[in-house]
């Protein structure tokens, strides 16, 4: 048994040495603009036509093979014309395989070769469905990401949202400054949004009943008057940073780009003369 | 056996009660303590299954010994009998259905369920030793994970890979009653509540007790269903020893950051999505990103971008210095946003990318990551029209720069020969080399031959190649190489391939260490089958599906075979397969099993 399989190599590659692969290639490169992707339909047509017609339990491998690797081939020259335009999308590969089969009750031998067969290409279910873009894909020629909205806010139906930082806290928040109607309920709600964020920073490795109870106590308490540990402070149009709290508050609505809450005693002298010169400015 | 056994242990009683009397003990007794010393040494699978057939007191001091014990199909033994023989294993693996199930090949309610292995384990000897599980394609019951929980007291470690048959309930029983649950992989599985409306979701993170505090790796990236993020967030917090996580698509990133403050020691991060939430006030930039993976000084592996906001792409710059696996086969990036990015990965072994990166990808992968051990690269479109992004030129860049690569994966849609033989010979260490061109049949694009030269140059040239996945237009010639040059191939996966019988025999007579065999939609017929008969005994399995079998060859098989175990797979909607002989068989499965045939199997199922 052993012995046969070179030999039977040997064959082949004989066979195989009479067909004029110049013209051959150079058939298949034109050929090869026309085609609609899929492999070369003449050549496998015929080597089934062959294959089926002997019966399934017949073992004249050499005859059979030697035999269809050359007229696969040459076949396939005039095949190749005609299958490429009778097919849409599929190329008509199993056609008279499907003629030529065994009893046709099995239905992936009916299989029409028009039918995408299932399972193939070899990708799980979960992998599918990649190209269905979600809501925030982006571009994908946007090389050079510039840091898109990084200091504007974002004004949609909804409200007013301003990016909102504070020290020592890596990820800022969103707020929305529609939500609040003056300074003192803006005050609360940020107190609000960082007290957690703080308490759980600090205390990480404590657990949670000594938390909860530590919780009351931490009041972060961002005041308005520089009196407090923290200071509110937002950037205006121009970058500058102004106090919160002296400007109207519909003034500072539409004027406010971003929010920071910063230690108080970060703040120098010349952010509280800020606010003066800019009302004074608008006073005029 | 029982006369032998008997005689040994006399043997042992009696040297027992002259040792008082300082007799030399019985020769028998040291040498079994000597091997048992020894045998502590030697875990390897493979080692231990040789050990275990040089005599019998060597089989009974391997069983005896064995810690982890692996059964690469778990219809091949019962799992009673198996429990019995090792009665101190400390760690289960086991497999299920074979690989072409993840295509849809296998009918739903084909079988490999856990249960009577979950039964056999906490009924056995083994039951308070065992501490880990790994599950890969096995059906898990939500009571199957609720009895490991309650009935097996160190179990510590749980992976399941490509399971399914569960949802929160069991994961909730499992973590609320595993006292020690260190390790909880949920991989690419299929988890789904039977009742999935929110009420009846089970808050699953927020049963891990408060003082369970020796979480490892957490990975929960297949779970569909939000997760009780306070909960979360403490556990991460008091798990100081939690070096893997990753998070499911639930999890916004500005949340993600949050936790990965908790951890900065993380070795191994998913981070399910990579974008900014809905809901405006989450909202997070580059800078703050990038700040947190600056902190995480430990990570080596990232994954996850579902999906992606490309602008926080530069976020992981600081980290990319540092990683050796980084999976963003979820997300289409173009070559021109990835080559910034892996710029800085020069010590990136894993790499896992869609085709979107294209040829120019690759080269800038080539061009960087010179330690490259794994490629994988899947096609955004996975449909046989496609245009296919990536093609031969990028397999040549990647052979001529990532010459340490060991495994591929790759789909295209045009490849040559040269490109495969480059491969080969530049890339000497591989031992995984799977390339799918997803037209069907499709030959060399420039030069119109089949694909034979190509592979067969890898079987030749890549002496320590183990697994085979082949594809395009290939004739029984290549086949004839495959089995000449093949000695080493364990795993060999075929699809529409070859023209005859005869490539089938040459793969089956030729490859000697072939295990697992994987063919669909190829002209073989019950001659080809019938020549591997001196071989299927050999093997852990063989899958024809769509070939050109009858029932009367596999009968055959069957009948020379008696402990092969040849499962005809029908159609569930049409029911029973017809077993005249001159009937086709679309979906053959067969395997060698201690255990017989199977009870558990579906009426769609006939074993011959």
């Amino acid at each position: 048994m052993e012995g046969e399989g070179p030999r039977l190599l040997d064959l082949i590659s004989k066979e195989r040495d009479w067909v004029d692969k110049e013209v051959c290639k150079g058939k298949n490169r034109f050929e090869e603009k026309l085609e609609l992707r899929l492999g070369l339909p003449g050549e496998e047509t015929e080597k089934e036509e062959k294959q089926s017609a002997k019966s399934v339990f017949s073992l004249s491998f050499p005859e059979n093979v030697a035999k269809k690797a050359f007229l696969g081939t040459a076949e396939a020259k005039e095949g190749k014309g005609t299958e490429r335009e009778a097919s849409g999308v599929h190329l008509v590969a199993h056609g008279t395989r499907n003629a030529n089969s065994s009893i046709a009750n099995n239905s992936s031998q009916t299989r029409n070769s028009n039918a995408p067969v299932v399972g193939w290409p070899p990708i799980r279910s979960f992998r599918k469905n990649l190209g269905s873009s979600s809501i925030s894909k982006s571009p994908l020629d946007t090389q050079d990401a510039s840091l898109v909205n990084s200091n504007r806010a974002d004004i949609n139906k909804k409200g007013l949202f301003v990016k909102i930082n504070m020290d020592g806290i890596p990820i800022g928040r969103k707020i929305n400054l529609k939500a609040y109607g003056g300074y003192d309920e803006l005050a609360s709600a940020v107190d609000q949004l960082f007290r957690g964020v703080l308490a759980a920073q600090r205390d990480s490795l404590v657990s949670e009943i000594e938390k909860s109870v530590g919780e009351e106590k931490q009041d972060i308490k961002v005041l308005l008057d520089g009196s407090g540990k923290y200071t509110l402070v937002y950037e205006d149009e121009e970058g500058d940073r102004v106090l919160v709290g002296d400007v109207p508050w519909r003034m500072f609505i539409s004027t406010a780009k971003r929010l920071r809450v910063l230690k108080t005693s970060d703040l120098s002298v010349s952010y509280i003369n800020t606010a003066s010169r800019k009302r004074a400015a608008t006073e005029c | 056996m029982s006369e032998e056994e008997e005689e040994d242990s006399d043997k042992v009683r009696r040297s027992a009660t002259n040792s008082a009397a300082s007799a030399p003990p019985f020769s028998d007794q040291v040498l079994e303590n000597v091997l048992e010393t020894v045998l502590q040494f030697i875990s390897s699978p493979r080692d231990r299954n040789a050990c275990s057939l040089v005599c019998r007191s060597w089989n009974r001091t391997e069983s005896l010994t064995r810690q982890h014990l692996v059964v690469g199909n778990l219809y091949s033994v019962d799992p009673t009998r198996a429990v019995t023989r090792f009665p101190c294993i400390q760690s289960l693996s086991l497999k299920g259905r074979p690989r072409f199930a993840d295509f849809g090949l296998f009918p739903p309610g084909w079988g490999a369920g856990f249960t009577a292995w979950a039964k056999a384990l906490v009924d056995g000897l083994c039951a308070g030793l065992v501490k880990k599980l790994v599950l890969k394609r096995v059906t898990v019951s939500n009571s199957d994970l609720d009895l490991i929980g309650q009935r097996l007291p160190n179990f510590s470690e749980l992976t399941l890979i490509c399971c399914d048959g569960f949802g929160t309930p069991g994961l909730g029983a499992l973590v609320e009653n595993c006292k020690q649950l260190c390790v909880l992989d949920l991989i690419d599985s299929d988890i789904e509540d039977d009742n999935a409306d929110d009420q009846a979701l089970v808050d699953w993170i927020s049963k891990f007790p408060k003082t369970h505090n020796c979480l490892e790796s957490l990975s929960f990236e297949c779970v569909p269903y939000p997760v009780n993020l306070g909960s979360l967030e403490s556990l991460v917090a008091r798990s100081t020893n939690l070096c893997r996580l990753r998070v499911n698509p639930h999890i916004s990133i500005g949340q993600l950051c949050r936790l990965m403050l908790r951890a900065p020691q993380l070795t191994h991060l998913g981070t399910g999505v990579f974008c900014s939430p809905m809901n405006e006030d989450e909202e997070v930039e580059v800078e703050e990103v990038e700040a947190v993976f600056g902190s995480m000084k430990a990570l080596i592996c990232l994954s996850g971008f579902r999906d992606l906001k490309a602008e926080l792409l530069p976020a992981i710059y600081p980290v990319c210095g540092q990683l050796t696996s980084l999976n963003m086969s979820y997300t289409e990036i173009s070559a021109e946003q990835l080559k910034p990015l892996i710029r800085h990965c020069h010590n990136l072994q894993i790499f896992w990318a869609l085709d979107t990166i294209g040829d120019e990808g690759l080269k800038a992968v080539a061009s960087t990551c010179k330690d490259l051990r794994e490629l994988r690269v899947f096609p955004l479109d996975p449909t046989e029209e496609s245009e296919g992004s990536v093609s031969d030129l990028g397999l040549i860049y990647i052979s001529e720069g990532c010459r340490k690569l060991q495994s591929i994966l790759y789909f295209c849609q045009r490849m040559t020969n040269a490109a495969v033989i480059s491969m080969s010979v530049n890339c000497p260490d591989l031992t995984i080399f799977r390339l799918c061109i997803m037209g069907r049949h499709k030959p060399d694009h420039s030069t119109g031959d089949p694909m034979d030269e190509g592979f067969s140059a890898i079987v030749m040239n890549c002496k320590k190649l183990r697994r085979l996945a082949v594809s395009g237009l290939l004739t029984d010639q290549a086949f004839g190489q495959f089995g000449k040059y093949g000695k080493t191939i364990r795993t060999l996966s075929i699809a529409f391939g070859g023209d005859s019988d005869l490539a089938l025999k040459h793969v089956l007579e030729g490859c000697c260490n072939l295990q697992k065999l994987e063919i669909r939609d190829s002209p073989f017929g019950d001659a080809g089958l019938l020549a591997g008969i001196g071989h299927f005994y050999n093997m852990r399995f063989v899958w024809l599906n769509s070939c050109r079998l009858t029932v009367r060859g596999c009968r055959e098989v069957a009948r020379s075979l008696p402990h092969m175990v040849v499962e005809v797979i029908g159609d569930p909607f049409i029911g029973s397969p017809k077993l005249e002989d001159d009937e086709p068989v679309d979906k053959l499965y067969m395997y060698r099993s201690l255990a017989g045939p199977r009870d558990d199997a579906p009426q769609f199922v006939k074993i011959l």
